[in-house]
């Protein structure tokens, strides 16, 4: 897109460029650039937490112990890491090591029951080359290890709040997209926002990610026709079947038990599944094509580029995923009104339900109701979204920052030895 | 046009969008087709809430409902043009 327009403002055929691209604000996305931290590993970031990590549930009580000692620290307790094994322990560490390996964090502290898998969490974030260290609750107790990490975060945060944001390009920014308590003005005009945003963003050499495996049901043909190649798109067909024949064909309910689509859903218009996945793909927009398939919470490697990944529809348990593969922001589309946020990723909510605009305006940060009414166009959306998006890279708290949402749900594949 | 009671995606589409709250039956709803920007009239025939579809055209069990030119169901009780579409009368061939 930027290229394009670059091209017509040299050779002055401005009447002849692609006439779906807006000219003025291609224009302006080529002088789009955020202030961030960039980190050791040349990934970067637009937030500077320091994390208090728990390996296992065991240790939530001494990691929020230390959070509450050391003021704007975040810890983040969950409900797993024990008596797991396999492909399902594999993902809970990559999970809990990409989390803490995330260039939105700047340090972490790791606590963990035992010292050797604690340490293998601290391990794989020390890959990154930023400070992070474990502390083990086995022969020391609660009190004396909440003392000596407390310690150790007070150290982290001072450093970490030295630390200066610069100037970075869009090709340096990881966005990730999932919606959530869909409606049918999700796929009218929310998601098609986040379309626009997609395809734009593409253009500029961004890294983003769309998810959601199963809520692409009925639309899984059109999906895999937008792999950048035809061996890609049938890389996702195969995930896509994997998840239907192992997640939804052994425990299959009528309607899903009303889950696919979920009772926000269907009080907001949404019939079907199939329905429900049309409105879901606008997302990735009209000409962006996928590169590559990812696993849950693997981070991308084939460079700049939008990724589809495989994950649960649920909300926390897809954006905990896309965080821990690497992702610094996230534009979630909602039309009833979900209300998700995440630790380390900033999640900006956009609605263009009039009603959920005017009933819960505290939980919206993009009003696009607009679209509805014929007084703003998709394009004009888009570039509307940019601007908040930037905004919050450059440390504009979204709104469920502000109101202290940090979803954080991993994703488990199967019962705990 | 002013801002428009219902929104079709596509030209094929057998059903629209409500997208303004307090449809009553029996209101003559405007209506915006976006890939084509064409505008058309309908007739409601029952109280459809925001978000919820009306059907653009008679359908019968069985038939396929058609939206974003897809489909996206199929239809279990028969439906009249300007009736409201929901889970009472269509449903998924996933689940």
């Amino acid at each position: 897109m930027a290229r394009k327009s670059r091209k017509a403002k040299t050779t002055g055929k401005t009447k002849t460029v692609n006439k779906v691209v807006n000219i003025a604000s291609a224009k302006k996305s080529r002088e789009i650039s955020f202030m961030g931290w960039r980190r050791n590993n040349g990934r970067v970031g637009v937030r500077n937490h320091v994390v208090i990590l728990p390996l296992d549930d065991l240790s939530n009580a001494a990691a929020e112990a230390v959070a509450n000692n050391i003021k704007g620290t975040i810890a983040i307790p969950h409900s797993y890491g024990r008596l797991q094994f396999g492909a399902d322990l594999e993902l809970f560490f990559r999970t809990l090591i990409g989390t803490g390996s995330n260039p939105n964090v700047a340090a972490v502290v790791v606590i963990g029951i035992e010292p050797g898998w604690a340490g293998r969490i601290a391990d794989g974030i020390a890959k990154t080359g930023k400070p992070v260290k474990a502390f083990a609750i086995e022969q020391a107790g609660d009190i004396q290890t909440i003392a000596a990490a407390s310690r150790q975060a007070k150290e982290y945060l001072q450093w970490a709040s030295e630390l200066k944001r610069q100037q970075c390009a869009v090709k340096d920014l990881w966005v990730s997209v999932k919606c959530g308590e869909s409606d049918t003005t999700s796929g009218l005009a929310s998601n098609p926002t986040v379309g626009n945003f997609i395809d734009k963003f593409d253009a500029l050499g961004a890294t983003t990610c769309f998810g959601e495996t199963s809520e692409i049901t009925g639309a899984e043909m059109v999906c895999a026709g937008r792999g950048k190649t035809k061996a890609i798109g049938n890389k996702f067909l195969k995930t896509f079947q994997a998840y239907m024949d192992e997640v939804i064909e052994p425990y299959k309910t009528d309607d899903l038990s009303e889950s696919q689509p979920t009772k926000g859903n269907i009080e907001g218009g949404l019939t079907t599944i199939e329905e429900k996945a049309f409105g879901n793909l606008e997302k990735i927009g009209k000409r962006t094509k996928y590169i590559d398939v990812l696993g849950p919470a693997e981070t991308p490697k084939k460079g700049p580029g939008l990724y589809f990944m495989d994950t649960s529809s649920a909300a926390a348990e897809c954006v905990t995923l896309q965080a821990a593969a690497g992702f610094v922001v996230h534009l979630f589309p909602t039309g009833q009104g979900n209300i998700i946020g995440n630790p380390i990723e900033p999640v900006i909510k956009l609605s263009a339900n009039p009603r959920t605009v005017r009933t819960m305006p505290e939980h919206v940060d993009l009003d696009v109701s607009g679209i509805l009414r014929r007084e703003m166009n998709l394009d004009q959306a888009g570039d509307k979204l940019i601007d908040i998006t930037m905004r919050t890279c450059n440390g504009r708290l979204t709104a469920a920052e502000a109101l202290g949402h940090r979803e954080f749900s991993l994703t488990k594949l199967y019962r705990s030895a | 046009m002013a801002a428009p009671h219902f929104i079709v995606h596509d030209t094929t589409d057998s059903v629209g969008v409500v997208v303004v709250e307090g449809i009553r039956k029996g209101q003559t709803l405007a209506g915006w087709v976006m890939a084509t920007d064409a505008t058309l009239k309908l007739a409601c025939l029952d109280a459809i809430p925001i978000g919820h579809k009306i059907a653009l055209v008679p359908m019968k069990k069985g038939d396929t409902v058609i939206k974003y030119g897809h489909d996206i169901g199929k239809v279990v009780k028969p439906i009249r043009k300007g009736g409201h579409v929901h889970v009472h009368n269509i449903k998924t061939k996933r689940w």
